[in-house]
């Protein structure tokens, strides 16, 4: 990991932490109400918080999640240069464009 | 003390094994004593590294019983499990023959890591007044003393993970001339630390600060260059 | 190459703790997205995977979920506190607090759905 990706998935990560405080009371909320898919999409469908909330989550996750994974492939697969840094960024795609996905089916009215 | 040892030896290089001696036992006996006692009376032929044998010129690191050790001050008492050694050469670099690794590996990343001192001042200059207690010199102070026997390399797992990376040595070095208020070359050096497998691939295991035979803490320098490239990059002084 | 150490300390074993729920966390990710992504085919799609998700053992994997979350979350932090903070020793004892935070949550997180 070079200077440029250390700044990249520090920065994501302490941005990360108050989003995922945040996260995990909404998993607990959600969980401890029982909450059906109506009661969530009427919170949140139109919810510009919700979308904004969710929509930086998902951008930070994917950075993070994909330096960290090329990390893992340098040190524990024979993967090396662009062939892992294709694949890791074919992978953060993946992440951003489904997770993406997620925040509109939930949030668009 | 009376008795004997059983010492396994790594003899051969990579595709070598280990070789059994009978060692008699002696007081305040070293790992080292061991080694250079089957050397003169066992196997002239085995080989292996030493020089000043009181811990200050870093030759004579081996794997004592798993653990990367400074043979010439490790005592058989503290370190031999019922009366059993098994010495091998350091890991994470390549065997010569017997207990003798090679330490190229080692060297060219401290002159990666740009690991020398290059000076900012001719000889006709006044001397540079640092003052002992300045937070750059304290940095530098206590990380200095490094005897470059290669035990914080040997007991890396992300040197054995990632070879290319530059490891605790080079990189503590590194730190300890980027805290030289004299140094001129620290944009090479922040640059060269800087660089993938560089600083910002250790993993803070700490293993380095476990085995330092001398009590530094190159996971501590490390994180340093961590935090100093970063502030270089951000400011545009260096780039990836 | 074998991704085990020879020598495994607490705080290897702590970075160790910290790759793997991160992996498990990525490979988990996709899921989650594509399950809350069955809204988009409408409500009655999503409500049906969310009743699925009432049986005890999808409530126990949330609950793992929360704790892999958790611990990597506090163990970064512990990381971001070693980098950026000034040295401190006793990092084992960081790291195990983290893993007992974690368990902590995992903990009342189950409590709280069961």
């Amino acid at each position: 990991m070079n200077v440029r990706l250390y700044i990249w998935q520090r920065l994501t990560a302490a941005l990360m932490v108050p989003l995922l405080l945040v996260h995990i009371a909404v998993i607990f909320y959600a969980s401890r109400k029982g909450l059906s898919a109506a009661d969530i999409l009427a919170r949140t469908r139109g919810s510009v918080s919700w979308a904004l909330f969710y929509g930086v989550f998902v951008s930070a996750v994917a950075v993070h999640a994909s330096i960290g994974l090329r990390t893992v492939l340098t040190e524990w697969t024979p993967l090396r240069g662009r062939t892992r840094d294709f694949a890791v960024i074919a992978f953060g795609l993946l992440l951003a464009v489904l997770g993406f996905r997620a925040v509109v089916a939930v949030v668009l009215p | 003390m009376a008795g004997t040892l059983e010492v396994s030896l790594w003899r051969g290089g990579a595709d070598g094994r280990y070789v059994g001696y009978e060692v008699p036992m002696r007081d305040s006996q070293t790992v080292l004593d061991v080694v250079t006692w089957v050397q003169r009376n066992a196997d002239a032929t085995l080989s292996y590294r030493f020089a000043c044998r009181v811990g200050m010129c870093g030759s004579c690191a081996m794997t004592v019983n798993g653990r990367p050790r400074w043979t010439c001050r490790t005592h058989v008492s503290k370190v031999a499990s019922d009366g059993k050694l098994k010495v091998g050469p350091l890991e994470n670099l390549p065997v010569i023959k017997d207990l003798a690794a090679d330490m190229r590996p080692f060297f060219e990343k401290w002159q990666q890591a740009q690991g020398r001192f290059a000076p900012s001042k001719t000889r006709t200059d006044p001397i540079e007044r640092i003052s002992p207690d300045s937070p750059a010199r304290l940095a530098a102070n206590a990380a200095i003393e490094c005897i470059n026997c290669g035990v914080c390399y040997a007991a890396c797992d992300t040197v054995r993970w990632n070879p290319d990376y530059l490891g605790p040595a080079a990189l503590n070095r590194a730190w300890t001339l980027v805290n030289d208020v004299r140094d001129a070359a620290n944009v090479e050096r922040l640059t060269a630390v800087a660089a993938d497998s560089g600083c910002h691939a250790c993993h803070s295991h700490q293993s380095c600060q476990e085995h330092c035979p001398v009590a530094l803490n190159p996971t501590a320098s490390i994180a340093g260059l961590k935090r100093k490239t970063a502030q270089a990059y951000l400011r545009g002084e260096i780039k990836p | 190459m074998s991704m085990l150490s020879r020598r495994t300390s607490p705080l290897w074993l702590a970075a160790l703790v910290h790759r793997l729920s991160g992996l498990a966390l990525a490979a988990f990710l996709p899921f989650h997205f594509l399950a809350l992504g069955l809204a988009i085919s409408g409500e009655a799609r999503l409500e049906g995977f969310l009743r699925w998700a009432d049986q005890p053992l999808v409530k126990l994997s949330e609950g793992l979920l929360v704790g892999l979350l958790a611990v990597h979350m506090l163990g970064g932090l512990r990381l971001l506190a070693l980098e950026n903070l000034a040295w401190r020793e006793g990092q084992t004892r960081f790291a195990l607090l983290a893993v007992a935070a974690a368990m902590v949550v995992v903990f009342v997180f189950l409590a709280s759905v069961f």
